[in-house]
């Protein structure tokens, strides 16, 4: 292995080494201290799986995993990678299945992820068959421990991660609790395929700093609540985050109005203002919450429009980035149709959002040839702590000292 | 034969960066959305576009010419035949393939997507006055992609 200690040329959180996003040695750190160490990743929503043998494929880093429902109502994950000679076991993106059958040798696994058949063990016409000292219990793909807290479900590799609400710490659960306090719905899914190291788009959701300037979209329309109030939230390990902000006026939507009118050039003003016509459903007056937990989750609050996403690295430099746009089980058909059309916002065309599927791209191309250069992150500081405004770079040297601490760099 | 001078027409607006008259190829009322496959086979309604207006298109385009951050690039648009799949006095409901190369600023071509068009046609109240002369208009376009992954974002329209 690499001395990857030569990447940092100090302690600070202030300096990123251009090199952590495009160096194969690193990449294959990660997947042993991050993605199969002492972390907890997002694998689907309990609302994916709704009955006895519902299960979806999906990814722990890069490696392969089954998640699913058994017959006991709890959900079981496990790598998704058959004991004999490594194929795929499942193959559809999901399903329901009684038992999982690979299809190269049929060798079969129930829910759990036991191996329980090996076809032609007793060999055929009393030739060939496994050993009599083969035991099935012995092989099978590796397991993960997996937790469900308000309806996301959780896996870990690691024997020695904390249980979820350590992990998480008190304020994280706080501001999920917030949004997933009740059942959710999947009202559709979108893949994004981003052109950069995985990193780089999980620094972007926590970078409060860029939102203003990169994304116009409110601006140019004169969208701007001008009473907005909010503030970052960096949990201790660093890791996880909260960005959010608040507007202080009730009567925010005869604000819009009122600017609109006051506007003086039409053509800077939307036609269609429904757009944004939300509903109030939170009582702390919060609009928009974007939280983060290591390594690759997101949870996104955007007025009212609510979902998840699952940051994946594939490769160094290509990364997928899993949307699942998300209602109230007991949505109001008008809430509903206001979700809908709020979900303008985000994703792979959002309006205030799809320039966060080009940006990492122009970094990892910008940064070809640097590999000795580092990104500067001083907005705010070195420190890692909270902070009231939002022109800080707080929770993104926050995610660095996670990442430090973990990777042992 | 309407029906593919329409497409035609409409393919042209989007490729050629005429991109204001792409909304006058729909209704006040029309519903466009983008979506994909696995999303239509089970009824989720989410689209990373969703407009039920005349007028969010519009704002869809005036955000790209004024707000929004991308790359310069073009789309090319092939379009299939339309096969129609039901037709009364007040509509014509149509499938057509579509599929759609990105060229970026750089010179690189890529299939972007490919999928089809589910729609709703009726006829235009006011022809000449919407920007085509064909008599009829979207009263619903569905882009159903075959992929479920969009390649970095999507800016222009399908």
């Amino acid at each position: 292995m690499q001395n990857t200690q030569s990447h940092w040329k100090s302690e600070s959180l202030t300096r990123i080494p251009y090199s952590l996003y495009s160096d194969d040695a690193i990449a294959e750190k990660e997947k042993v201290e991050i993605f199969h160490g002492n972390t907890w990743n997002f694998l689907c929503l309990d609302a994916d799986l709704k009955d006895a043998g519902d299960y979806r494929t999906t990814f722990v880093g890069e490696t392969p995993v089954v998640v699913v429902k058994d017959q006991d109502l709890q959900i079981y994950a496990f790598e998704n990678r058959c004991a004999h000679r490594g194929a795929l076991i499942a193959l559809e993106k999901a399903g329901k299945e009684a038992n999982f059958q690979c299809v190269y040798h049929a060798w079969s696994y129930n829910r759990q992820g036991d191996l329980t058949g090996v076809a032609f063990a007793k060999g055929v016409k009393g030739q060939g068959g496994m050993p009599a000292s083969f035991c099935k219990e012995e092989h099978g793909p590796r397991k993960l421990r997996v937790t469900v807290y308000c309806g996301l479900v959780f896996g870990t590799f690691s024997q020695d991660s904390p249980d979820i609400e350590s992990y998480l710490g008190p304020e994280i659960c706080t501001r999920i609790q917030r949004v997933l306090h009740k059942p959710i719905e999947v009202i559709g899914r979108f893949t994004q395929a981003l052109p950069n190291n995985w990193k780089l788009y999980v620094e972007n959701v926590k970078d409060s700093y860029h939102a203003s300037l990169l994304h116009m979209f409110f601006t140019t329309f004169k969208l701007n609540r001008l009473s907005q109030k909010g503030g970052v939230i960096v949990d201790s390990t660093g890791g996880h985050h909260v960005s959010y902000s608040i507007v202080e006026n009730d009567a925010a939507d005869n604000s819009y109005k009122d600017q609109a009118i006051r506007a003086d050039n039409d053509q800077y003003l939307l036609k269609d203002r429904s757009l944004l016509a939300g509903f109030k459903e939170y009582d702390d007056g919060i609009t928009l919450q974007i939280l983060s937990v290591f390594p690759g989750f997101v949870l996104q609050q955007i007025q009212n429009c609510l979902a998840v996403r699952q940051v994946l690295p594939k490769g160094v430099a290509s990364t997928e980035l899993n949307w699942t746009y998300i209602g109230y089980a007991d949505d109001s058909a008008e809430q509903r149709k206001v979700r809908l059309k709020q979900s303008n916002l985000i994703g792979p065309a959002g309006f205030i959002s799809m320039e966060d599927g080009a940006v990492g791209g122009f970094v990892q191309r910008g940064i070809q040839g640097a590999q000795a250069h580092e990104a500067v992150v001083e907005m705010g500081g070195d420190h890692t702590g909270s902070s009231e405004g939002r022109a800080t770079e707080t929770s993104v040297r926050g995610f660095w000292k996670a990442y430090r601490d973990i990777m042992k760099i | 034969m309407t029906l593919c001078a329409f497409n035609a027409a409409y393919a042209f607006s989007i490729d050629s960066d005429s991109l204001e008259t792409w909304p006058l190829f729909f209704t006040d009322d029309a519903l466009y959305r983008i979506t994909h496959i696995e999303n239509e086979n089970e009824n989720l309604p989410a689209g990373i576009v969703y407009a039920d207006s005349r007028n969010m298109l519009i704002d869809r385009i005036a955000a790209l010419r004024l707000a929004n951050i991308y790359e310069r690039q073009r789309y090319r648009h092939i379009l299939g035949i339309p096969a129609i799949v039901a037709q009364n006095s007040e509509a014509t409901h149509a499938h057509t393939p579509f599929m759609v190369a990105r060229i970026m600023a750089t010179g690189q071509t890529d299939v972007f997507a490919t999928g089809f068009y589910k729609d709703v046609f009726v006829a235009n109240q006011e022809p000449g006055t919407q920007g085509n002369a064909l008599g009829i208009l979207l009263k619903e376009r569905v882009a159903v992609c075959d992929s479920t992954v969009t390649d970095t974002l999507l800016a222009l329209p399908l």
